[in-house]
């Protein structure tokens, strides 16, 4: 498996696991009538796992990838 | 104090100053030195996603509807972890085929499709012009809006402003200029707008400065921050619904659709794919763009839910527009400076969505709805032109001109009635279309162009019909029955509760059914159709574009001049040029000097053109110039066809796996005659030789010998010798005939004489084998020839003594036959001898070659003689053959021109 098609599974695995975390039941779980922090946790969760999903992708795509690069 | 003037001032100003930035940029791509050139200008420039409807319209959806603003950049953040695997794969390809646009993409994807690319074209435009609408619209209410401070009125009925007072009006033409200076400067073979993209890089940070500036201070200033918003507002009832999911049975379901339709916008808006992909200057730029525009997405939406609870809060409810929040907000508590400032952001996000926009749209329309028609066009006699440059520069800059005057139309008569959010999604439905042709096609080879058709069409009628038709209702042009009873009264087929289906919100609803028409036509339709071969070939190209490309040889030759001629009609004579050069150098080629382009050659001119006129009609325009050598273009497409190509290839390394077998036989075959005549050879020395030595020695040792047989003896070592010397003659003479150092004496020579001479040289051995020789000739003389004497005496001799070995003993005849005829004479050589099976016929005369006696003794002679004559005789122009049955001897026969000298070598 190359480093390229390696950071590719990386990156679906992810995306899926949003897709999870994004959608109900999840979501269900965190729509609540009252504050966490003074934030509705729903906000809080959403945010929250938009802040992980940058972080995420920024450290899988800055893994370093050794296969050479031919188009500049 | 806001007076109009300053608005007017600073509106005005700051379009100003981005034509300014455009300016520089273009300026610094044309020297060469790219500012645009990193990724955070492409990530800021995918932030064009960023429209009024974020600006304005994510508030007021927050108060309607709560969370279900985020689903819009919720989508794009995912799409992001897939773009490494997606978008990549799509700039790629675009990079390779030189691909202007999305209608670009999908045509070339199957078979270069004229259609396919005419029909994305019209569902973008169509989809897209509410769109336009829409900016135009928010851009217009917020100046209406401020210009109203320190009231605080809101806008209605904008058909009542008449259009030369209409702010929306002189915006749009100032874009429609900044469009067609930026976006249309010149013709280029990329498409890229370094300008353009510098500008829209801008707008971005403008947006999100303001809007980021005007939600801190409203949190921060106004409120004591996130948590004293949500507990006074957790004190209205009415607003806690606000904070949680919607709490009705499709909520989620909606949530979802949602999600994946900005999933798809993210790329497939025109604008989107403009910039994602064809203003992409470096693939590596995607890494760090794949969370740089989440963050960015994050960044603009932190604050989206405080300005609306601020907002609700400050207003008693149904005074202000929720849209204009952003705007009011400042304007209420009077900070004239944040309310410029958000006035300056909502233009920024309209305006670079406008610009954007209407570039890839005209590009599209340009290419894929005119070009064709103008090229396909017998009347237009538009393929005979001189110069297209400036034909195709001005069809782009009408289109501009053309889509903003639509855009404007719409929003003057339909475009009031819908809020922001709603418009925008409506758009995202019809380019949600897009996409199973799109993913389809650069994962799924097996997808036709019908498939795609047809997918796309049906998805894009189920969505008129959920979304568009109801739009006409709210504008009087249709019976609100339409949408409450169904056409004819007939509910299953209410749009909004198509085929009795509920709980949906309405564009969930339509792009749930557009989705499954669209899907369902796509993969039934491609599963029962035959891709032709020239989307056969397309569909490898794309799907397998990471893989090693293979070199397809395709049998295309255009004279040089010609292709010359044809692109320099589209892209200009000095551009061509370079483009020529630049082929020739990365070549090494002098293509100055060759008449005759080659396929690859071909290729890269039709590449060229695809980036200024689309690859449809590049195909079109380079098929006019290119003659396909004795196959037609299904043929090689054919070839093409993968499986066809593993056939071919398959069974060429057979035949060539054979020839190479027979080679490497008649190789050692040859070996091993080579080894056999050695061996004959010495041995034939050795026999002589011995027998002068045994008899040397006796000589020597037997002191009184009888005269008589000293005589005898001496005769038989003269006999030898002069064998040995015959033989050691042959293979000499044999070797310079090999190596064509053979001296050639040519004369006119009678060819009668040349056979009475070597019958009666070989007179002893005849008899010595009790055989015996008749010569036949005809009454009238034989015409003389040009030949070597000598070496026909030798050609004579061999097949003599020949016919003697062969011939039983005592009971040989040989019989010689002259006789002329067409310029030809003719000598055989007939013998009663055992005859030569035909696999011994056709190998007789190679070099080496020995018929083996039946009893496997090893012949006499060197194998050379017949060898020898064959040579002889090609020398002078003529053939031998031998005709033979077994048991029923065997007729040598050669023939010799009569005029046809041979060279005197």
């Amino acid at each position: 498996m190359t480093a390229d098609s390696r950071k590719t599974a990386r990156l679906a695995a992810l995306f899926l696991l949003g897709w999870v975390l994004f959608n109900y039941p999840m979501l269900s779980l965190f729509s609540l009538n009252r504050l966490v922090f003074g934030i509705p946790p729903l906000y809080l969760y959403i945010f929250s796992v938009w802040v992980f999903m940058i972080l995420a992708v920024a450290l899988i795509t800055r893994i370093k990838d050794n296969t050479p690069d031919d188009r500049r | 104090m806001l007076e109009t003037a300053t608005i007017l001032f600073f509106s005005f100003g700051y379009m100003g100053f981005l034509f300014a930035i455009a300016y520089i940029g273009d300026k610094h791509a044309d020297m060469g030195r790219s500012i645009v050139g990193n990724p955070y200008i492409y990530a800021l420039s995918l932030a064009v996603y960023c429209t009024a409807w974020t600006f304005y319209g994510s508030v007021g959806r927050a108060v309607r509807d709560g969370p279900g603003f985020l689903t819009i950049y919720i989508g794009p953040t995912l799409m992001a972890a897939l773009g490494w695997l997606i978008l990549r794969k799509i700039i790629r390809i675009s990079k390779i085929h030189h691909i202007t646009s999305i209608a670009d993409f999908i045509g070339s994807r199957y078979g270069k499709s004229t259609i396919l690319g005419g029909v994305v074209t019209v569902i973008a435009v169509l989809g897209i012009i509410p769109y336009i609408a829409l900016q135009l619209k928010a851009i217009s209410t917020s100046y209406l809006v401020i210009q109203g401070y320190p009231e605080i009125v809101m806008p209605r009925n904008f058909a009542k402003i008449p259009v030369l007072q209409d702010t929306a009006f002189y915006v749009s033409v100032l874009l429609a200029v900044f469009s067609i200076l930026f976006g249309t400067r010149h013709l280029e073979t990329t498409e890229r707008h370094e300008g353009l993209v510098a500008a829209i890089a801008f707008e971005s940070i403008v947006k999100l400065i303001a809007f980021l500036s005007i939600g801190i201070w409203i949190t921060y200033s106004l409120y004591n921050g996130f948590g004293d918003l949500f507990e006074k507002i957790r004190s209205e009832p009415e607003f806690r619904r606000l904070l949680v999911m919607e709490n009705r049975p499709g909520a989620y379901i909606d949530w979802g659709i949602y999600i994946f339709l900005s999933m798809t916008a993210v790329i497939f808006l025109p604008r989107q794919f403009h910039v994602a992909v064809v203003e992409n200057i470096n693939e590596d730029h995607l890494k760090k763009a794949v969370w740089l525009f989440p963050l960015y997405l994050l960044a603009i939406n932190v604050f989206v839910l405080p300005v609306a609870l601020a907002g609700l809060l400050e207003f008693p409810p149904g005074v202000v527009d929720a849209d204009t929040f952003v705007l009011t907000l400042p304007m209420a508590v009077h900070q004239e400076e944040l309310a410029l400032l958000a006035y300056i952001g909502g233009t920024s996000a309209a305006t670079g969505m406008v610009i954007v926009e209407t570039v890839a749209l005209s590009t599209m329309i340009c290419n894929e709805l005119v070009m064709p028609v103008l090229l396909r066009l017998p009347f237009s006699k538009i393929s005979q032109r001189g110069d297209m440059s400036g034909l195709l520069l001005s069809i782009r800059r009408s289109g501009i001109a053309v889509l903003l005057l639509l855009g404007y139309t719409y929003f003057r008569f339909i475009g009031e009635y819908y809020p922001l959010v709603s418009t925008g999604l409506v758009s995202f439905a019809a380019v949600a279309q897009f996409a199973p042709a799109i993913l389809g096609g650069i994962f799924w080879k097996r997808s036709t162009r019908l498939g795609a058709l047809w997918g796309m069409v049906a998805g894009f009628l189920v969505w008129a019909y959920t979304l568009f038709l109801p739009s006409l209702v709210q504008t009087g042009l249709l019976s609100s029955e339409f949408v409450t009873e169904g056409p004819w009264g007939i509910a299953l087929l209410r749009p909004f509760q198509l085929f009795g289906l509920e709980g949906f919100n309405n564009v969930a609803h339509a792009v749930f059914w557009s989705m499954f028409v669209n899907l369902g036509g796509y993969i039934g339709v491609s599963l029962f159709t035959r891709p032709s071969p020239m989307e056969h070939t397309q569909a490898a190209l794309f799907v397998d574009v990471f893989k090693p490309r293979e070199e397809f040889t395709w049998r295309r030759t255009a004279s040089v001049p010609d292709l010359k001629s044809l692109l320099e009609r589209f892209l200009g004579e000095q551009r061509t040029r370079e483009l020529l050069s630049q082929y020739a150098d990365s070549r090494r080629l002098d293509w100055e000097k060759s008449l005759t382009a080659d396929d690859d050659l071909i290729s890269y001119a039709e590449k060229l053109l695809s980036g200024a006129i689309g690859s449809a009609s590049a195909r079109v325009m380079v098929a006019s110039v290119v003659k396909e050598e004795s196959l037609g273009i299904e043929e090689v497409m054919n070839i093409l066809d993968e499986t066809r190509q593993v056939i071919i290839y398959s069974k060429e390394l057979e035949r060539t796996t054979a020839e190479l077998k027979a080679a490497n036989e008649r190789l050692q075959e040859l070996d091993r005659l080579k080894d056999e005549f050695i061996s004959t050879v010495t041995h034939e020395l050795r026999t002589p030789l011995t027998s002068v030595r045994s008899i040397a020695e006796i000589l020597y040792d037997t002191e009184d010998i009888d005269p008589d047989q000293h005589r005898q003896f001496l005769g038989i070592i003269i006999k030898e010798s002069e064998r040995l010397t015959r033989l050691i003659n042959q293979v000499l003479d044999f070797q310079k005939m090999e190596s064509g150092r053979m001296e050639w004496q040519i004369q006119e020579v009678d060819l009668c004489e040349v056979v009475s001479d070597a019958v009666s040289r070989t007179d002893q051995l005849v008899r010595d084998k009790g055989a015996a020789v008749r010569i036949h000739q005809p009454e009238a003389p034989m015409p003389k020839i040009p030949g070597d004497v000598d070496r026909l005496i030798q050609v004579m001799l061999n097949l003599i003594s020949n016919a003697v070995k062969f011939c039983d003993e005592d009971r040989g005849r040989i019989d010689i036959t002259l006789s002329h005829a067409n310029e030809k004479v003719r000598v055989d050589v007939q013998d009663n001898g055992i005859g030569i099976s035909p696999e011994h016929q056709k190998r007789i005369f190679d070099k080496f070659h020995q018929i083996r006696n039946v009893n496997k003794t090893r012949p006499s002679g060197s194998g050379l003689g017949l060898s020898i004559s064959r040579r002889i005789v090609e020398h002078h122009g003529g053939v031998i053959w031998v005709e033979s049955e077994p048991g029923a001897g065997s007729t040598f026969s050669f023939e010799l021109p009569v005029r046809e000298a041979s060279d005197a070598g």
